[in-house]
This record gives structure tokens, C-alpha cells and sequence, in this order.
């Protein structure tokens, strides 16, 4: 049917921008997308969990602050589904805003699922559709249960964010599967919500991926909100019921048993990567079920069919799908951009405290047999955490001895999301602990704690 | 619309051009290529052609006058248009209307307009500022590394740490672990150094990139001698054979002309084959190696002197290049070369033999990397056959870029050159 110079498989944060920056350099694109635009992201995924967790964020100010702000409230009362119907109308007004900002880029939306025939075409429903230039693929990917552990998502009491993100109430008990950032966030979320909260995972600590002393901060915030936490914990038999689920749990050699009203699945994804026409058009997985793209072009193994998010490989963030995007974009349009650096890719978990990192955290170095100083600041002696109560966490520095270099950088405490980018700014530009510190923080600000690790990183911190 | 013709580059360096003479007249039709005018440049007359097709309906520069590159010369435009008063005027702004020429002595040119074509962007200065990240500046200190050795990959050029990592020496060739078995038999011959890499089929040159060495070796020359760092090799080059074999060639055909300076030039292109390292280019960030052999002829003009070039002269006869060298002269004094004919020499000759000079140094004309002075035959008593003799001899000195030639590179093709003159079939060996 129709001819483009970019057809993009695939709407979500990857897909979505590497549309628009192909439109703003004048190249014929279509994006097939067979549900809302924006993909999980915004219709299922950071958004609305954001706007949740800030519902719960308001709560725990209000019940555990409330009274020694000066502000008198009574009991708060919560209601999971007012929240919800909240999350959901800013997942919507996102969503509309990127229909808008295709329309905007003269982007053609094809609604219908996306499937790879050979020679750069694209089966959309009846119609093929043929790319001059290339295919990107950006399929992206979904929870998914552990059948092989008898937690099937059955979708009622063993459900996925998928459904946790609908619930009209918050289930009176839930146990959490998996503690990574979307368990985390959940377990942050509903225990606002009075539900009474385990959280599991099978791996030694709760955000296993982050730095040892992270995990810890956070354990321990949750502990201290009544989050019953399980880590090193296997799953030896779970029995889904009706309306109730009973887990056994064997954990540090002791056995566990906990009953739940649900069970919220959230350790892993499915990739997207079935009936998508793959092995046909010629396109290659990896032995992890990526699709195998070359790193630096992210071409796949088929001639002018690129692969971007989540399918092309960890780790599965928007925001290395998007840039990404960007990246093939300006390759396909004649721009050669530079190389995405992947070890710069910030993670965050938005859970109170926030949790957010970017580099090698402190055993990841000292494996790599790096020369490291690690230098800490608490928020406890930081003037502005103190001011608003927030004194929870630390910001923690790892300096490579030999020149300074900001080896990994782990931040735990409120806005930890937003203050995390002046150390992906000065890992970008490659300063060092010392340009870090040279920069002159305003006071007070949480960011002075960033400023105050560096130092301490070099045995100089000021207010300790 | 009427189309604005204006003043062209007419040479690579020319920033102003006096219109000599108009050779299409006000309302003559013009034709897409036709010859509007001749204009002097700072190197030759040239002829300015219409680009586009039309009537000339004005000419708003007077014969005679000189104005900048790029300003506005003429209008072309369809019969019958008028033209607004103060459109397209040349120097004399603000008088459209003016007579032509009236004003050409008391308006000074606008300054010269940048050349229209974008020169390639400058290597970074030897000295100045350095965009490296920090990270990248304190391993290079720690290290020693020259970050003015090192190209940067990061935004606007910045050096960053993956370029140092590309940037360390290649482990050096001695370095390679022994053969255990025993020793291997010593080469008949010394190792040549590492060979000038052949240009890909059908390209002229070959590009190599700088080595750190080379780097370090640029760098620290300029520091001490200027821009083009040279040294000067000299040699004595007996003629008596070339002498011979030039009586021999006027004898046989009255009508061929064979100067010395032909024979020079022919062995000069031959010897620089055979030693591709001096038949080069510094183009600052590498080195441009030529597979062609295109011999620049230094030729004293009134007030200055000019370098036509004889393309191809290693593969030319002595004949063709003593024709193409006379032509080339006669041309550069009546200030009629093309700009195709003095530009793209990969090797120069300076020749003030005839001016009784026994040796000088020539300079360099970059970015070649090699000039060859060559003073008068004259008669000097040397050693021939175990004897002092009176013999005819010739100096010869090479004026070096010292980046891209090294003192005995210089003098290995200087050896070749003399032993070609002093046996002269060698040049057709």
C-alpha cells in the first residue's frame, strides 16, 4: 500500500521519539501501533505508577508528619480507587499528548499490530506497507507470570501491574513477587493504601541491581512503614485460590508461610518478540531472547531492520528505548550521531525513599579491581532534608583514586530522581569528583549532599 | 527578476579582481557560458562567464575598476526589464545611476568578502586552548600524553577518554616476543622503513594519518623553526654526462630544444617515483602521499614570479616536457595560466643557474613537503678517474619540510637524483 522512508513497529517511548525526531529530519515515517500510543510507559507503566505513588507519598506526609508540621488532619482516610481514576486521566492526557505530537511531526499512525515481512515491509492488518530506508523495530515488552512456580497471572489473585494499576480498592493483604523497581514501587504504593505488604525476592536484597548500601537504606525505610521484606527467599509451592493465595516461602534456612488476598507478579518481562514475522524476515534473537542488533548501528541481522527499547537488549528503561530512537533516527537520516554510552544510563525506582543510581555500584567496582574511595554524605546532616523532614538516605560517590573519575554514584532519599542528573551530567562531560565539588551548590539544597559525597570521596567533607 | 553576475574567485587565493575589459555590451543577449569579461586576479587574467542566460542589461562595474569577490559586476535579465535604480550596483553604492568608471579612482573597494568557497576547517593551533574533558586532561598529564597529538571525537572536537585509549603508540615492532627457535638469518638487506601505503585503483593519492611520532616530530619543529620547520641537504652533481647526452640530443634533431633545466626536471619526477616519501603533502592532521608525480617550475615573472606545473612529468618525454615547459613560461609572463596550471605541484624545482648562481635555498611553497634549488654548471676541479680535473658541476640543494621528511629520507632520493644525472640512462632504467 502506502510508502514511507521509516516504517516504526511500535509506539512506546522508544518507538514514539524515534518518530519524531525522523519526522523533524524530513523523513517519511509511519508508526504501527496497535494499542494507545505511548505504550506501556505511559498507558501502563512509569506514569501512572508515578502518579500513585505520589498519592502515597501525600499519605505518608500527612500520617507520619502531619502533626509535628502543625497541621492537624483527624484519621486520613484512603481510597485506592480515587487515586487510581487519577493515575488513569494522566496516563490518557499523555497518551493524547503523543498523538498530538505526531500529528504534529506529520507522523502516520497505522492502528492495527505490526508484523516484519522480508525486504523491508510491514503487514498492518490487510495492507503491506514497503520502507524505503528501514524498519525499526520497537515492540517492547509485558509482564508475565512464573508458571514454573504455579503463579500463573490469573489476572484476579495473582495479578501483574497490569491489573494492580485498575483495582477499584486496595487488597487488604498483598504479597509482592519480585523486589526490583516495579515491586518496590507497588510495595511502596499499597502500603500508603493500608494493605498489609510482603515483599519477595528471591535474590539476597530488595533492588538487587543497586549498590549493597541502597537496598539496605531502603530496607530499612520500608521496615520501619511495617513492609514485611523476605530477600534470599525461594518460592517452594504456592497454591492460587479463589480469593486468597497461600505461598511458602524457604528462606535463610527457615521456612515462611504467608496467605495474601493477591499476589502482585513483578520479577521480569516478556519480550515482544512472537509472531512479529522475525526468523522469516531474517532477524536473529540472542540466547536471552533480544533481538540481536549490532551495537553501534543497531541494525539487526536482516539488511535496513533496526531494533530499539526493549526487545534490543538491557536495561529495559523509556529512557534508553528513547535514545535509542533518537539515535537510529539520525543514522537513518544521514547524521551520524555519537555512540550511546550504556554505562551511563541512570536507574531509578521511584519508591519513598527514592532510590536512584548511575555507574558501578561499590562491589561491581571492587570486582573490576578498580582503586576506589567511596565517599558518603547522609541526608540526616544535609540543612534542606532536615527542613522538610526528609532526612532518610545518603548519597554515595566511588572515586577511582587514580584521576577522580566518578566510577558509580548512588543516591537514596527524596528527589534522589532529580538530583541523580547533575552525576550523569559530570559522568557525560567525564568530570571528575573534583569538578563536582568545584561547582558552587546554593544553599540549601539536597544537591549540597552530591557536592559534600564528592569531597568526602577525596577525605575532605566539610559538614560532617 | 534580473540575476546579479558577480565577481568570482577566479584563483584560489584571489579576494579582489580588476575588470580589464568588458566583453559583452549593454543589451547584447548573453548565452549560458558566454564570455562577459576579462578580469585580472593576483595570479592571471581570466575570463568571467555568464551563468546564466539573458540580456546584459547593465554592467555596474567600469573597465578598469577593481572590486572585491564576490560583488556584484552586472545584471542579467530579460529583454526589455528595468532595472531599479540602486539594484545591483558594484562599488558605488547608493549612485545607481552614476555614468559608469566615474567613480572607479575615489571608491575604495568594500572590504574582500571571505572566498566563497568553505575553506576546510583549520587544525587546532599549536598553542591555545585544548577541549579535552577533565578526566581526559588529568590521564594525560598523569601520563605524558600531548593532548595536542590526540584528535577528539566528543562534541565540537573534545577530547575525550576512548580517544586516549585510541591514542596510546602502537606497541612498537621490537617489542614482539623473540622466535624461540634459532636465530633467524640476518637480512640481506636493511629493513626498510615502513612503506608508503599505495593509493586505492583509480585514486592519486594515498592519505595516511599522522603516527604520534610524526606527530610529536610536527609539533616540535614548528615550535622551533615556524610554520613549515625545513632543513636544507646539499649535494655536487658532476654534468659532464648530461652535458654529453644534451650535445648528443641537439645534434640529432635540429628542431627539439632539450635545456638543462628539462633533463632536471625528468630526473627529479623519476627520482621522486622511486622515493614516494618526498613526493608529498602535510595537510596538517596527515600526510598525503602522491602516486602522481606533478613538478612545479618556478618561473620569475615581472614583479614575482609564479610555479606553473607539469603533470604527470615522470611519465612525460624530455620532449614533451621541454615543449610543455616553454609554453608553460611564455604563458606565465603574458599572466595567462589557468589556475589548473600553477596549482596542485606535489615537488617544486627552483632553477637560478642561469642567473650565475652556484647554490642557494629555495622556499618551501606548501603544503609540499619539497623544494629543489638548482644552482649554475660550472667548471670546478673534483676527483674523476684518481685525478683532480677540471669538470662541470652543479649544486643542488633540497629545501625539506622537516614533518613530513627526514633528514635521510631527503637524502636517499638526492642520492638517487645525483646518481641519475651523473648516469643518465638510469632515468630510463
Amino acid at each position: 500500500m502506502a510508502n514511507f522512508d521509516v516504517i516504526i513497529v511500535g509506539g512506546g517511548p522508544a518507538g514514539y521519539v524515534c518518530a519524531i525526531r525522523c519526522g523533524q529530519l524530513g523523513l517519511a515515517t509511519a508508526l504501527v501501533e496497535r494499542d494507545k500510543l505511548g505504550g506501556v510507559c505511559v498507558n501502563i507503566g512509569c506514569i501512572p505508577t508515578k502518579a500513585l505513588l505520589h498519592s502515597a507519598y501525600v499519605a505518608n506526609v500527612i500520617r507520619h508528619d502531619a502533626k509535628d508540621l502543625g497541621l492537624a488532619t483527624g484519621e486520613l482516610k484512603t481510597d485506592y480507587g480515587v487515586a487510581m481514576r487519577r493515575s488513569r486521566k494522566v496516563a490518557d492526557q499523555n497518551s493524547r499528548g503523543v498523538e498530538f505530537l505526531m500529528k504534529k511531526h506529520k507522523i502516520t499512525v497505522l492502528r492495527g499490530t505490526g508484523k516484519l515481512l522480508p525486504g523491508k515491509r510491514v503487514q498492518v492488518g490487510a495492507d503491506v506497507h514497503t520502507a524505503a530506508r528501514a524498519v525499526v523495530l520497537a515492540t517492547g515488552s509485558r509482564v508475565k507470570g512464573l508458571p514454573q512456580i504455579g503463579l500463573e497471572l490469573n489476572r484476579t489473585t495473582v495479578i501483574s501491574s497490569d491489573e494492580a494499576l485498575f483495582l477499584e480498592q486496595a487488597p487488604a493483604s498483598l504479597a509482592i513477587v519480585g523486589a526490583g523497581a516495579v515491586g518496590s514501587e507497588f510495595a511502596d504504593v499499597f502500603n500508603a493504601f493500608g494493605s498489609k505488604v510482603t515483599l519477595i525476592e528471591v535474590l539476597p536484597r530488595i533492588l538487587p541491581l543497586e549498590d549493597a548500601e541502597a537496598s539496605d537504606a531502603l530496607a530499612k525505610s520500608f521496615r520501619k512503614r511495617g513492609i514485611t521484606i523476605h530477600a534470599g527467599a525461594k518460592i517452594t509451592s504456592a497454591a492460587a485460590g479463589k480469593d486468597k493465595v497461600v505461598l511458602e516461602l524457604e528462606a535463610g534456612g527457615k521456612n515462611e508461610k504467608i496467605e495474601a488476598d493477591r499476589v502482585l507478579m513483578a520479577a521480569g518481562r516478556a519480550l515482544n518478540t512472537e509472531d512479529l514475522g522475525l526468523a522469516e524476515a531474517g532477524v536473529q534473537l540472542t540466547d536471552r531472547g533480544f533481538v540481536q542488533v549490532n551495537p553501534a548501528t543497531l541494525e539487526t541481522t536482516a539488511a535496513g531492520v533496526y531494533c530499539i527499547g526493549d526487545v534490543a537488549g538491557p536495561p529495559m528503561l523509556a529512557h534508553k528505548g528513547s535514545r535509542e530512537g533518537v539515535h537510529v533516527a539520525e543514522l537513518l537520516a544521514g547524521h551520524p550521531p555519537r555512540p550511546i554510552d550504556y554505562t551511563n544510563v541512570p536507574s531509578v525506582t521511584y519508591c519513598h525513599p527514592e532510590v536512584a543510581s548511575v555507574g558501578l555500584t561499590e562491589e561491581q567496582a571492587r570486582a573490576k579491581g578498580l582503586p576506589i574511595q567511596v565517599g558518603r554524605f547522609p541526608f540526616s546532616a544535609n540543612g534542606r532534608a532536615r527542613t522538610a523532614n526528609e532526612t532518610e538516605g545518603l548519597v554515595k560517590i566511588i572515586r577511582d583514586t587514580r584521576y577522580g573519575e566518578i566510577v558509580g554514584a548512588h543516591i537514596v532519599g527524596s528527589h534522589a530522581s532529580e538530583i541523580i542528573h547533575e552525576l550523569v551530567v559530570a559522568r557525560t562531560n567525564e568530570y571528575t569528583v573534583e569538578e563536582v565539588d568545584l561547582a558552587i551548590h546554593a544553599h540549601p539544597t539536597l544537591s549540597e549532599a552530591i557536592a559534600e559525597a564528592a569531597l568526602d570521596s577525596m577525605g575532605r567533607v566539610l559538614h560532617i | 527578476m534580473a540575476t546579479q553576475v558577480v565577481m568570482e574567485a577566479l584563483s584560489p587565493t584571489m579576494e579582489e579582481g580588476r575588470l580589464v575589459e568588458w566583453k559583452k555590451q549593454e543589451g547584447e543577449t548573453v548565452a549560458v557560458g558566454d564570455v562577459l569579461a576579462e578580469v585580472e586576479t593576483d595570479k592571471a587574467v581570466m575570463e568571467l562567464v555568464a551563468r546564466v542566460g539573458g540580456v546584459l542589461l547593465r554592467q555596474t562595474v567600469a573597465a578598469g575598476q577593481t572590486v572585491p569577490v564576490s560583488s556584484p559586476v552586472a545584471l542579467i535579465g530579460q529583454p526589455g526589464e528595468t532595472v531599479p535604480a540602486a539594484a545591483g550596483n558594484g562599488a558605488g553604492a547608493g549612485a545607481g545611476a552614476a555614468a559608469k568608471g566615474a567613480q572607479q579612482a575615489s571608491q575604495k573597494p568594500a572590504p574582500p568578502a571571505p572566498p566563497p568557497s568553505a575553506a576546510p576547517a583549520p587544525a587546532p593551533p599549536a598553542s591555545g586552548r585544548i577541549k579535552a574533558s577533565p578526566l581526559a586532561r588529568k590521564i594525560a598529564q598523569e601520563q605524558g600524553l600531548d593532548l595536542r597529538a590526540v584528535q577528539g571525537s566528543g562534541p565540537e572536537g573534545r577530547i575525550v577518554l576512548r580517544d586516549l585509549e585510541t591514542a596510546h603508540p602502537a606497541r612498537p615492532a621490537a617489542a614482539a616476543p623473540a622466535p624461540a627457535t634459532a636465530r633467524a638469518p640476518a637480512p640481506l638487506r636493511p629493513v626498510p622503513p615502513a612503506p608508503i601505503p599505495a593509493p586505492a585503483p583509480g585514486e592519486p593519492f594515498a592519505d595516511v594519518p599522522l603516527s604520534q611520532m610524526r606527530k610529536s616530530i610536527a609539533r616540535r619543529l614548528v615550535q622551533s623553526i615556524g610554520p613549515v620547520p625545513t632543513f636544507y641537504l646539499t649535494t655536487e652533481v658532476d654534468m659532464e654526462r648530461v652535458w654529453e647526452a644534451r650535445e648528443a640530443m641537439l645534434a640529432a634533431a635540429s628542431e627539439v630544444k632539450v635545456s638543462f633545466n628539462d633533463i632536471i626536471i625528468k630526473a627529479v619526477a623519476t627520482a621522486l617515483r622511486q622515493h614516494p616519501a618526498c613526493n608529498a603533502w602535510w595537510q596538517e592532521d596527515r600526510i598525503r602521499y602522491w602516486s602522481e608525480v606533478h613538478i612545479g617550475m618556478a618561473v620569475a615573472i615581472e614583479d614575482g614570479l609564479i610555479t606553473p606545473v607539469i603533470r604527470h612529468a615522470d611519465r612525460k618525454t624530455l620532449r614533451e616536457i621541454g615543449a610543455e615547459a616553454r609554453d608553460l613560461a611564455a604563458k606565465a609572463r603574458d599572466r595567462r595560466l589557468t589556475a589548473e596550471e600553477y596549482t596542485g605541484a606535489t615537488f617544486s624545482i627552483s632553477n637560478l643557474g642561469m642567473l650565475d648562481i652556484d647554490e642557494f635555498t629555495a622556499v618551501i611553497n606548501p603544503p609540499e613537503a619539497g623544494i629543489l634549488a638548482v644552482g649554475r654548471i660550472a667548471s670546478r676541479p673534483a676527483e674523476h678517474g684518481g685525478a683532480v680535473a677540471l669538470r662541470r658541476r652543479m649544486r643542488l640543494t633540497m629545501s625539506c619540510d622537516h614533518r613530513v621528511i627526514d633528514g635521510a629520507t631527503g637524502a636517499r632520493f638526492l642520492q638517487t637524483l645525483k646518481g641519475m644525472l651523473e648516469n643518465p640512462l638510469a632515468m630510463v632504467w
